[in-house]
């Protein structure tokens, strides 16, 4: 009993300690990145390469005045942030981060490297949570008695709805591929190869829903080219506009744990999460820390995508974004979903 | 702890229904209406019914209510007039008849009252495996006549959105 609280605890810190550390070193490879990409300098003052900037940065968010402009709707300017929060922290704990081959610790076993084993629902879990998501950024739009925040809160709420369609869509094909909901049990689907040298990923046979998943990822986290929600060349901030110090900072923070949380979904659902054919990964623990490096790395590679593109594409307009969603990503997603049926039955898959 | 959780889950279930439909603000109303399907949601959940309730957030929480909060953000209604007001003979007989039909479902179910255990669901009744199967066996045909009525829905509304052209 005990042990088994403190192996949930040693999990859950491991998750909340590594999503809390990456949102500073990816707010500094953003920097970084985006000046390499347009060929500026970024920032490099701040301690070596400018690596201590995301931590003046977080000193600097947290001694800000802490400003509630006069005229919002307080319970849900201050509820809204918080949902963020919440929803970007708590949808990681169906995220399986690494193969267990049976380990033990303190006596207890370790029960897979996912925080929350016993739960069935995977990824429909992680839907459920995320559509919470929506909530905070249409709140804040509203509360802010902003019009300019009430537009970006619109746009999302329009946005939301169209994309989640095409991305549940798209996933439904490795659902049918591996027949369950759970994620580590779509990541063990995938080991192996076809003919000899194809790693038996997702994303193979299944390209097209590879490709509008991760566009749909994109519009879900509100990242360029889709941030039609803060486009800050039109709505100032869009939603988050009237919101300061730490308040402010909870919505930048829970953007990029959001990153981390597609990506992982992107690497689980379509690059076989851990799974690295042709290499013979160690036993025991070391084959553990083997998967959680290899698993890491897909997802550092996907969230350096992130950035790349934003930094590459520029914004859609809104009838662009609604005409890309509804006309090019649901059917394609279903013409996906359609081949994986057709090719399971024909026992192709 | 089944017992427990049903029964915390039942009051905010119950508080909150009343939240949405006498508070005036149409926001709070539909965030009320949130906190209402969460409940109804975690009720699912503890009784075993995991994917029901993880279809009830996707579907209601998710979707169905993001769309009403965009219409009410996008008509910008900030605040409704209290129903009935300056109306007192017709609120007094609204909640007498409220009244007498609480009283007689209460005295109606109540000499019939199952006990909470013999309501649940048996185990593995509420997984996706039990609900697909049951879908494309027991229920096929309701399954597929409910997703033309649907398409029917859809291209009703399309119509209707479609602008003249001239």
């Amino acid at each position: 009993m005990w042990a088994e609280i403190i192996v949930t605890l040693i999990k859950l810190a491991v998750v909340i300690g590594v999503l809390f550390t990456t949102v500073p070193i990816m707010v500094w490879v953003e920097r970084r990145g985006s000046a390499l990409i347009q060929d500026r300098l970024g920032p490099n003052r701040v301690g070596p390469w400018g690596l201590l900037q995301p931590v003046v940065d977080a000193v600097k968010l947290l001694t800000k005045e802490n400003l509630i402009p006069e005229g919002v709707n307080k319970l849900f300017y201050l509820l809204a942030p918080a949902i963020a929060l919440v929803v970007a922290l708590s949808t990681f704990i169906v995220v399986p981060f690494g193969s267990d081959p049976g380990l033990k610790l303190f006596g207890h076993a370790v029960n897979g490297f996912i925080v929350a084993p016993g739960l069935n629902l995977g990824i429909l879990y992680v839907f459920a949570i995320a559509s919470f998501g929506v909530y905070s950024i249409v709140l804040a739009g509203w509360s802010s008695d902003n019009k300019y925040s009430l537009l970006g809160g619109v746009r999302s709420s329009a946005q939301m709805i169209s994309y989640e369609l095409a991305m549940t869509i798209a996933v439904v094909g490795v659902l049918m591929a591996s027949s369950s909901f759970r994620l580590d049990t779509i990541v063990t689907d995938q080991a192996g190869t076809w003919f000899g040298f194809l790693p038996r990923w997702n994303v193979f046979p299944q390209l097209i829903g590879a490709i509008t998943f991760v566009v749909a990822a994109f519009a879900e986290t509100n990242r360029l080219p889709f941030d039609l929600p803060e486009a800050e060349a039109e709505l100032v901030a869009g939603y988050h506009t009237e919101y300061s110090s730490m308040k402010f900072a909870s919505f930048f923070m829970s953007e990029y744990m959001n990153m981390v949380t597609s990506s992982a979904l992107i690497v689980i659902l379509f690059f076989g999460g851990w799974t690295l054919p042709g290499v013979a990964a160690p036993t025991g623990w070391a084959g553990a820390i083997f998967s959680i490096v290899v698993f890491s790395l897909k997802v550092a590679f996907f969230l350096w995508f992130f950035v790349w593109v934003r930094w590459t594409l520029p914004r859609f307009r809104f009838d662009q974004l609604m005409g890309l969603g509804w006309k090019v990503m649901v059917p394609l997603s279903v013409l996906n979903f359609v081949w994986v049926g057709v090719a399971m039955a024909l026992r192709i898959l | 702890m089944v017992t427990y959780v049903f029964l915390v889950a039942a009051v905010v279930a119950v508080v909150f229904s009343l939240v949405t439909i006498a508070h005036r603000n149409p926001v709070v109303n539909v965030l009320s209406l949130a906190i209402v399907f969460f409940a109804l949601s975690a009720i699912y959940a503890v009784v075993g019914m995991d994917f029901l309730a993880a279809i009830q957030l996707i579907v209601y929480s998710g979707a169905v209510l993001v769309l009403f909060l965009f219409v009410i953000m996008l008509l910008n209604i900030r605040s409704v007039e209290r129903l009935g007001s300056g109306r007192p003979l017709q609120a007094a007989l609204g909640a007498a008849a409220a009244i007498a039909v609480g009283v007689a479902i209460v005295l109606v179910i109540g000499k019939q009252a199952p006990t909470f255990g013999s309501l649940l669901p048996g185990t593995g009744k509420g997984t996706a495996f039990a609900i697909g199967r049951s879908l494309m066996t027991t229920h096929l045909f309701p399954f597929e006549f409910i997703s033309v009525l649907l398409l029917a829905a859809l291209i009703g509304a399309l119509v209707l959105a479609r602008k003249e052209e001239r």
